[in-house]
């Protein structure tokens, strides 16, 4: 659905007398498949909302190709924006409009007749629960309503793609938990959807597929589940007394699901295995059969912040 | 086709949310209804004018071209506001045609310069200006043209300089040495030699004296066509160029 081979975009800006440039991206590979979720997980300032309006035909880029939906980016941006749909970072609605009228309005842009437009308001209002506001004017709705709005204004024309930059950003949890569901949807319907998030969270539990992009540059790409496998495997934590935990180190040691052993110093052991849910029962026997007690056994998954951290040597949480 | 459709929505949002604003209908009517009672006045004795009706002869025209040139320069103001609010980028993601993005509001912007026009040339009447119908139609096409000019080279600047803060001094600056040098207040019959050969070289003085041509009933004066000739090229310019700014990168 969308293949990019070398994106890239500097910003020239003027600081005082010196002109100072920002390579805002710089040489993106990208591969979304049709009817994914794929997130765009990066901190501030790491290029994703200018990726964004590159695909989206907004700015020109100053260097790569990309096939969005089948369109030549570069040849082709005017069939590019008949088939794709985009919602801003900053949103974009008007004051002093209503919904509806911004909806009509927007599926008229698209050359869908008048008719039709209000037929697909009406459903678009149903679909985004804003029925009870439609016709008052926007600057009344709350951030969480008016960000529905942006959303339903996004895929009104029912676009094979849609961008989303930052969906969720500024939403309650709850809100935050109905528009993953509303997105959801939107796949279900088959189309494919590509948001930028700076949530682990949001990225882990609602993507099929991300990447991660740092200084305009994607460090690290796949399935939420294959990164944080590639990244360090799972860690089970034994609590043990510390008497027995010598004697826990030899025994497990030796056992070949085990990649890496650490003695903790009050007591107890890090096991560095490849997946822990099927290490755990074996630990459990082992040392049943030696006669050791153990007092707690506990399962660490590496989440996405682990492969943020090891790609970057920074932290996404402190950045 | 495409285009035709698209200006229409355009102009059709743009108007619906003017309409919406009563303050903007109110201010439009009220200010130069205060220069026709309050101002005008002055000038038949201030131009030596043998009656009321020859002063307003002199003086509607200048007027309704005043209100062209500014009504339009002024109008990059909303587009700013339009901008901040990514309304303009979310129209630029859609396949609706650049030219209609200008277009649609600019018509607005000369839709609504004409009903004002209208209002100030009915009210002249009431103080005996009579005007022959079918010049009056070519003065109002004037009127438009300097007011598509205008406002399509508003919004092109609006798009590019992207803030109310640079705009307002550059509107101003361009529009002050215009009004001063193309005899909009005061014909410049009264301008010593000089000042009559910098005017030369002001668009506007040419559009603004075959205005009153034509307001005169001096449907022949070579100064109607060429004022429209004039103001004609320049605004069919500054739509090509202000259209280009909607078709280029935004922010
Ligand atoms: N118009 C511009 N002129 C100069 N620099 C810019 C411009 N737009 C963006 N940048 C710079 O380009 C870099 C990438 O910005 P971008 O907006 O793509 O980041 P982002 O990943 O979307 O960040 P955020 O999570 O804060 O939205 C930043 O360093 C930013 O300062
Ligand atoms: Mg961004």
């Amino acid at each position: 659905m969308i293949e990019t081979r070398g994106l890239r975009k500097s910003y020239r800006s003027r600081e005082g007398r010196e002109t100072k440039t920002v390579d805002a991206v710089r040489g993106v590979n990208l591969d979304v498949a049709e009817g994914e979720i794929f997130g765009f997980l990066g901190p501030n300032g790491a290029g994703k909302t200018t990726t964004l309006r590159m695909l989206a035909t907004l700015i020109e880029p100053d260097g790569g190709e990309a096939t969005v939906a089948g369109a030549d980016l570069r040849k082709d941006p005017a069939e590019v924006r008949r088939r794709i749909g985009y919602v801003a970072q900053g949103g974009s609605t008007w004051d002093e409009s209503s919904a509806r009228e911004e909806l009509v309005l927007q599926a008229r842009l698209y050359g869908i007749s008048k008719a039709e437009a209000h037929r697909r308001a009406e459903r678009a209002l149903e679909a985004f629960q804003l029925t009870e506001y439609a016709d008052r004017k926007c600057k009344t709705y709350s951030g969480g309503q008016r960000r529905r709005v942006e959303i339903a204004l996004g895929i009104i024309h029912e676009p094979k793609i849609v961008f989303l930059d930052e969906p969720t950003t500024g939403l309650d949890p709850q809100s935050r938990a109905h528009m993953w569901d509303e997105i959801r949807r939107l796949r279900t319907e088959g189309m494919t959807v590509f948001i930028t998030t700076h949530y682990l969270d949001e990225a882990d539990a609602l993507c099929d597929r991300i990447a991660i992009m740092d200084h305009g540059e994607i460090v690290a790409e796949g399935t939420p589940a294959e990164l944080k496998r590639e990244i360090s495997g799972e860690v089970v934590i034994v609590g043990l007394d510390a008497p027995s935990t010598p004697r826990a180190a030899e025994l497990l040691d030796t056992e070949a699901y085990v990649s890496k052993l650490e003695t903790v110093d009050e007591g107890g052991l890090r096991l560095y295995v490849d997946e822990g849910a099927t290490a755990i029962p074996q630990v459990l026997r082992r040392l049943d059969h030696a006669g050791l007690d153990l007092r707690s056994i506990e399962l660490h998954r590496p989440s996405l912040d682990d492969v943020f951290l090891t790609k970057t040597g920074r932290s996404l949480r402190e950045s | 086709m495409k285009l035709a459709r698209d200006t229409w929505l355009i102009f059709q949002r743009q108007t619906q949310l003017l309409l919406r604003n009563p303050v903007w209908i109110f201010v439009g009517v009220f200010q130069p209804v205060m220069y026709l009672l309050l101002f005008a006045p002055l000038l038949k004795p201030a131009l030596n004018a043998p009656t009321q009706a020859a002063a307003y002869k002199i003086f509607v025209p200048g007027l309704l071209v005043l209100l062209a040139i500014f009504g339009g320069l002024f109008q990059g103001f909303g587009l700013i506001a339009e901008l901040r609010a990514g309304v303009i980028e979310r129209s630029r993601v859609t396949p609706v045609s650049r030219l209609a993005l200008l277009l649609g509001r600019s018509l607005r912007d000369v839709v609504s310069l004409i009903a004002q026009a209208v209002i100030i040339t009915l009210l002249a009447l009431a103080f005996d200006l009579r005007v022959f119908i079918g010049n009056l139609l070519l003065a109002y096409l004037m009127l438009a043209l300097i007011a598509l000019m205008t406002s399509a080279v508003s919004y092109g600047i609006a798009l590019k300089v992207k803030s109310e803060d640079a705009l307002a001094p550059l509107m101003n600056t361009v529009a002050q040495p215009v009004l001063l040098l193309s005899g909009i207040l005061l014909p410049l019959t009264f301008a010593p030699g000089w000042l009559q050969g910098v005017a030369k070289w002001n668009p506007f003085s040419w559009a603004v004296e075959g205005t009153r041509a034509l307001f005169n009933g001096d449907l022949g004066n070579d100064r109607v066509w060429q004022g429209l000739g004039i103001i004609a090229v320049l605004a069919a310019a500054g739509v090509f160029w202000a259209a280009r700014q909607f078709a280029r990168s935004v922010r």
